[in-house]
């Protein structure tokens, strides 16, 4: 590649970057406003809906809820949104809009399904366009796209209440918070982007598949002439938006990002990286409003950008390397669309793990042995480098709470954050937050490598094989439902074993959370003194260190057994 | 007392450490330390592998596995051991405290009055509102307040300081401490605590460390290492089935053996911390106790580290307990050689430190000779209705006193008020002294003026406070115009003045509600309401019973700048668990470089890389980290 090359593919993501950080103040304090329930640009045109909402579901939105009864709401909403994904999976071969007459789901691929999509995971062990029909991809997986990235914003916001409040008892209403961040900020973003990906070629239809004839026939299999082509169709462009947006991840198409219906330019490329780091990004802003402290969003802010521009150019200088082994040098292009290039590729595989998204136009197993690694550790690191949709935030606040403590500590206070005093119970949520998905892994993946059930469905022998089951468990079990592939995952032992991880790895933190935002709530306000722990500027280092050491320390042996001796044979010439 | 133990290293001391290190080693004893429990169990899991080994002679070489095992045994054996010296000190200690305590006989009266009838009981069977009647060489039998007499008590038993005190029934010297001895005259207590719960028992349970609760902060420090531990275990378990599947994907080496594993494991979780965890808290108690300061919990030395509000008297805390003549303004026609004549013939038989220091002043600066005082000299000593106090000799009388009463003498006796002396006394009060007026006969003399003596080097010492992010206030009684002087000279950042005891009250819960931590010295009962409001109350030895009682942290020395030594034992305590816990953590990273390329190599070669200290062999490698560990 010439260096002009790398010097536009540079360009892009700096540019990129750069317009997310533009957006994060004003988006961020449009959001604080939404919450605090404050009038909005959009409140003339959406207040009488939210009302109306109310009115039907019996909701006495300013009833405030203590932080059980707010998880109590929480679980019971996603639970019951279990439920109805797994009836309409199961029960697809009889409802409507399913030109293809594509059967039910087998209950196993139908529960990890359902506790896929409400986990805000995404994992996906089936293929879109030959198992989905277009009622469960718009009624019930769409839904729950929308449903599940509130929920996560919810529990986010609860939690900033808990910061921000003074010996106070409640933490807001869930049922007000999910209605108003599905309503006021999903919704609008949503309708105006699948608006301007349609504009794009990104195509939105309820048509059967159609059959086209090939211009050049080619010969298939057993010499059989292939001359005719299915391309699938269906409600794309609804479904990509929120995909993004909502840092779901699910892909209408098995191809995902890289499906030319899905993201058909370098633009469209673009614009769904905008897309999947817009809200995580800006909710640090919602968080220093709301807490009165807009310098520590901001703290929070860089060291999420800091570790995040750390991986694309890790990324992006493995995968420029490229594989010494082949006889043609040059980058590393296998699993890569020409249409997104080097750039849009690293980028979006960087983003896509950083934050709990998992949409790829790249193929994860294709990469460089060390590039691969950059998606998995941002995942195993625990969706904190931006994160889910809300669900990286307050995972990331539980990391500075124990960065706090270590911190205070040497400066010999009892340490305290945000004028909250840091005790037991924020220290046991907090490493309950982080160390969750964690222990899940580790346990599982144990599991699974001891078990035939598990190594069965190995497709690459070696060092690798062990990178695909580790990354089957990072992934879920952090929210993330990006796929490496190379592992036959539709099979009752990974289907049960990863809806549990997804379970786990979305509610024991959520409530963990909750429990944390009831905790401080209930304290008072300690304001700072020359003696406070400041926390930004050399903070950040600090943060951005407590996160590398403790994911180092926790999957240290795993990765060293997989992505790093795997590079190490690479670059060997064993 | 407490400075009969001289050093940490005393041989007996060892000893009985060394004995209890190994009787801790119990299971039972060592499940308040998790963290130390589970290397326990990988001492054991490699002392039997050792042993398999060696008779085997299969698996590792056995001369690796003992050393493994030794060297985790030694890990345990130094936990145990820091925890054992830190509480045998404190229990050498208390036994001599004990002995004081033993089989004291009380003379119980029938009635609280010093002629009644007494019984002669153990000091154990007194319960609180008994009366005991005390005489010379009696000791105290327990805590009490004085109803009736005075006495001369020597409190060396508990305080360490071998002058003795004067304790008389009425206002702030009623407190009588167990153990303590009488050496002249008799007194009548009501006894205030019931057996066991004294301050001597109080103090001995401190000090043993029995009582010893763990702090919030020592127990949210405990959650972080116990889920760093269960992590870490749940690494090493996991890092089994990776090397089994690993040596089946590279067809070649062994998966990684058990010891390994427990070694890795030994060296990953947050030994070091979590040995010298109960060790630092007691080590905070013994630093406070060499500086004769006892901490009644824990929980006080560490909120101490977080006090951003010191309340501080005036009096004994930033000034000498005195004030001192400091100058001679002469009023009228009278020059100040006359004037500090009537002043020192005023003061000569006043023994008060003021009066005392008028006479040093007369003297030294205006070289009077103090005349043999004439036989009918009468001294007139100060009485709350004269406000006035002097000497009546060869004819003539002396008196000095406050500006206002003195004035009102003079004028009432019929005698002239100079012109000046109202301006001579404002512009002493403006400089924040006390002016003194000074008359003879009916005459007035003049002003002295009397300065309060700020203690050496404290206003180093709130500038020392003020970079910590600590508020100093300043409590006085005195007007607001001497306050506001002194609070500039002293260099606090605030003060109260003519502070009543409820204002003290009001202010310490103003600035608890904004978040403050508050500290507060104080001794006398009427400090008790606002002692018990502090986050961090410090009560003087010498204060009363209510004082003590109210307060979390007694000082035997009676020394109120001790707060700031407190203030600083509390946050070094802090820094200690957090350095520690820091190092403790980012070590492991440097582990995983030594053990995981020398318990993988024979698997993947290529991990060689990894082992970035050049360690030879793997069995060198591992031993290495297990003995920095």
């Amino acid at each position: 590649m010439l260096p002009a090359d790398v010097l536009i593919d540079s360009a892009q993501i700096l540019a990129l970057l750069a317009l997310i950080t533009l957006l994060t103040k004003p988006l961020g304090g449009y959001m604080a406003k939404v919450y605090l329930g404050e009038r909005t640009l959009l409140s003339p045109l959406l207040s009488p809906v939210e009302r109306t909402i109310y009115r039907l579901a019996g909701i006495d939105e300013k009833a405030e809820m203590g932080w059980k009864q707010y998880a109590i709401a929480m679980l019971l909403f996603n639970m019951f949104g279990i439920l109805l994904l797994y009836s309409i999976l199961l029960l697809q071969g009889g409802l409507p809009f399913n030109p293809q007459k594509f059967p039910g789901f087998s209950w196993h691929l139908a529960l990890n399904t359902a506790v896929s999509f409400v986990t805000n995971t995404n994992w996906q062990a089936y293929s879109g366009e030959s198992a989905a029909s277009y009622f469960t991809q718009a009624a019930g997986l769409a839904v729950q796209n929308f449903l599940s990235s509130a929920t996560g914003m919810a529990v986010m916001i609860a939690l900033i209440r808990g910061f921000s409040r003074r010996m106070a008892e409640n933490i807001g209403n869930f049922w007000a918070d999910l209605t108003r961040g599905a309503l006021y900020i999903l919704l609008p973003i949503a309708l105006a982007a699948a608006l301007l990906l349609v504009s794009q070629g990104v195509i939105q239809n309820f048509s059967p598949y159609l059959k086209t004839t090939l211009l050049q026939p080619i010969a298939g299999p057993g010499g059989r002439i292939i001359a005719e082509q299915t391309l699938p169709m269906g409600p794309v462009a609804s479904q990509e938006a929120i995909k993004e947006l909502g840092t779901n991840g699910g892909g209408f198409f098995n191809a995902n990002s890289s499906h030319p219906y899905e993201n058909p330019t370098p633009f469209t490329n673009a614009f769904e990286i905008f897309l999947i780091l817009l809200i995580p990004a800006a909710l640090t802003n919602t968080f220093g409003r709301m807490c009165k402290s807009q310098r520590d969003g901001w703290a929070i802010y860089a060291t999420m950008m800091f570790l995040l521009v750390i991986a694309v150019g890790a990324l992006y200088m493995a995968e420029l390397g490229g594989n010494p082994l082949l006889a043609l040098q040059g980058p590393n292009m296998e699993g890569k669309d020409v249409r997104f290039g080097l750039g849009g590729s690293a980028l979006f595989s960087a983003t896509t793990t950083a934050t709990s998204c998992g949409a790829v136009n790249t193929m994860h197993d294709s990469l460089t042995p060390l590039g691969g690694m950059v998606p998995l550790l941002l995942m195993l690191l625990g969706e904190v480098v931006f994160g889910g949709v809300g669900s990286g935030l307050y995972t990331m606040l539980a990391f500075v709470v124990i960065a706090v403590f270590t911190a205070g500590l040497m400066i010999g206070r009892t340490p305290e954050y945000l004028g909250k005093k840091i005790e037991i119970t924020e220290m046991w949520t907090s490493v309950i937050t982080v160390f969750t998905a964690g222990i899940l892994i580790l346990i599982l993946d144990s599991i699974a490598l001891v078990t035939t059930a598990g190594t069965g469905s190995i497709l690459n022998p070696g060092a690798h094989g062990l990178s695909e089951i580790l990354y089957a468990f990072a992934s879920p079990s952090n929210n993330n439902g990006s796929a490496f592939a190379g592992l036959n995952a539709n099979t009752v032992f990974y289907n049960v074993l990863l809806s549990v991880a997804m379970l786990g790895g979305r509610f024991i933190p959520a409530v963990a959370v909750l429990w944390m935002a009831g905790s401080l709530v209930r304290k008072k306000y300690i304001p700072p003194s020359v003696g406070t722990l400041p926390t930004d500027g050399l903070f950040i280092a600090w943060l951005a260190a407590v996160i590398l050491i403790v994911g180092a320390l926790t999957f240290f042996p795993a990765l060293s057994l997989g992505p790093i001796v795997e590079h190490m044979i690479m670059s060997g010439g064993y | 007392m407490a400075r009969e133990i001289k050093s940490a290293f005393d041989k007996t001391l060892i000893k009985t450490a060394l004995l209890n290190s190994f009787k801790k080693l119990d299971p039972r004893a060592l499940w308040r330390n998790p963290v130390m429990l589970t290397v326990e169990a990988g001492s054991v899991i490699t002392t039997i592998n050792f042993l398999i080994n060696l008779i085997t002679g299969r698996g590792d070489p056995a001369w690796f596995t003992g050393m493994v095992s030794l060297w985790l045994w030694l890990t345990v054996l130094f936990a145990t051991f820091a925890e054992s010296l830190a509480e045998g000190r404190g229990k050498a200690r208390a036994e001599s405290m004990q002995k004081t305590r033993t089989e004291i006989m009380a003379k119980k009266l029938k009635k609280p009055e010093p002629g009644a009838e007494f019984e002669t009981v153990p000091s154990i069977r007194l319960r609180k509102d008994d009366y005991v009647l005390v005489e010379a060489n009696d000791l105290i039998p327990s805590d009490g307040e004085v109803v009736a007499g005075a006495a001369l008590v020597n409190e060396a038993a508990v305080t360490g300081e071998s002058a003795p005190v004067v304790r008389e029934s009425g206002g702030d010297r009623n407190a009588v401490t167990g153990g303590t001895l009488v050496i002249d005259g008799s007194i009548v207590i009501r006894i205030t605590a019931n057996p066991g719960e004294t301050f001597l028992d109080r103090m001995i349970a401190m000090v043993e460390g029995a009582k010893r609760r763990k702090t919030p902060n020592e127990i949210a420090l405990e959650v972080l290492l116990v889920t760093l531990t269960v992590v870490f275990l749940l690494v090493v378990l996991n890092l089994s089935p990776l090397s089994i599947y690993s040596m089946k994907a590279a067809g070649q080496g062994h998966p990684v053996t058990l010891t390994v594993l427990v070694a890795l494991f030994v060296c990953l979780a947050p030994t070091t911390i979590a040995a010298l965890l109960p060790a630092i808290g007691i080590a905070g108690m013994e630093r406070l106790f060499h500086r004769n300061v006892i901490a009644l919990s824990g929980r006080a030395i560490e909120a101490a580290g977080d006090v951003n509000v010191l309340l501080l008297d005036k009096t004994g805390t930033i000034t000498l307990g005195n004030r001192e003549a400091a100058a001679f303004i002469p009023a009228g026609n009278h020059d100040v050689t006359e004037l500090a004549e009537a002043a020192l013939m005023a003061s000569l038989t006043d023994e008060t430190p003021e009066g005392r220091s008028i006479v040093v002043l007369a003297k030294r600066k205006y070289d009077l000779r103090v005349k043999d005082l004439p036989e009918h000299a009468a001294a007139v000593h100060f009485s709350s209705e004269t406000r006035m106090s002097g000497l009546d000799v060869d004819g003539h009388s002396y008196r000095k006193g406050a500006a206002d009463t003195v004035m009102r003498h003079v004028r009432e006796t019929g005698g002239t008020i100079p012109s000046d002396i109202e301006g001579s006394v404002t512009k002493v009060a403006k400089t924040g002294a006390t002016p003194l007026v000074v008359t003879r006969d009916d005459e007035i003399m003049g002003v002295v003026s009397l300065k309060d003596v700020l203690k050496g080097g404290i206003q180093e010492r709130f500038q020392k406070l003020r970079s910590m992010g600590i508020k100093t206030m300043m409590i006085t009684g005195d007007n607001p115009l001497t306050a506001a002087v002194i609070a500039a000279e002293a260099q606090v950042d605030d003060f109260l003045a003519q502070a009543k005891p409820e204002d003290k009250l009001k202010l310490i819960r103003e600035h608890q509600e904004q978040g403050y931590m508050v500290a507060m010295t104080g001794d006398g009962t009427n400090d008790a309401p606002a002692l018990a409001q502090a986050d961090v109350a410090v009560a003087m030895h010498t204060g009363t019973q209510p004082a003590r009682e109210a307060a979390n942290i007694i000082d035997l020395d009676s020394n109120p700048t001790k707060l700031l030594d407190i203030v600083e034992t509390g946050k070094q305590i802090l820094m200690t668990r957090g350095t520690l816990t820091t190092f403790s953590i980012a070590n492991d990273v440097a582990k995983y470089f030594a053990i995981i390329p020398a318990a993988l190599s024979s698997i993947y070669p290529q991990l060689e890389v990894l082992n970035v200290m050049r360690l030879s062999s793997p069995f060198t490698a591992i031993l290495s980290a297990v003995i920095f560990l």
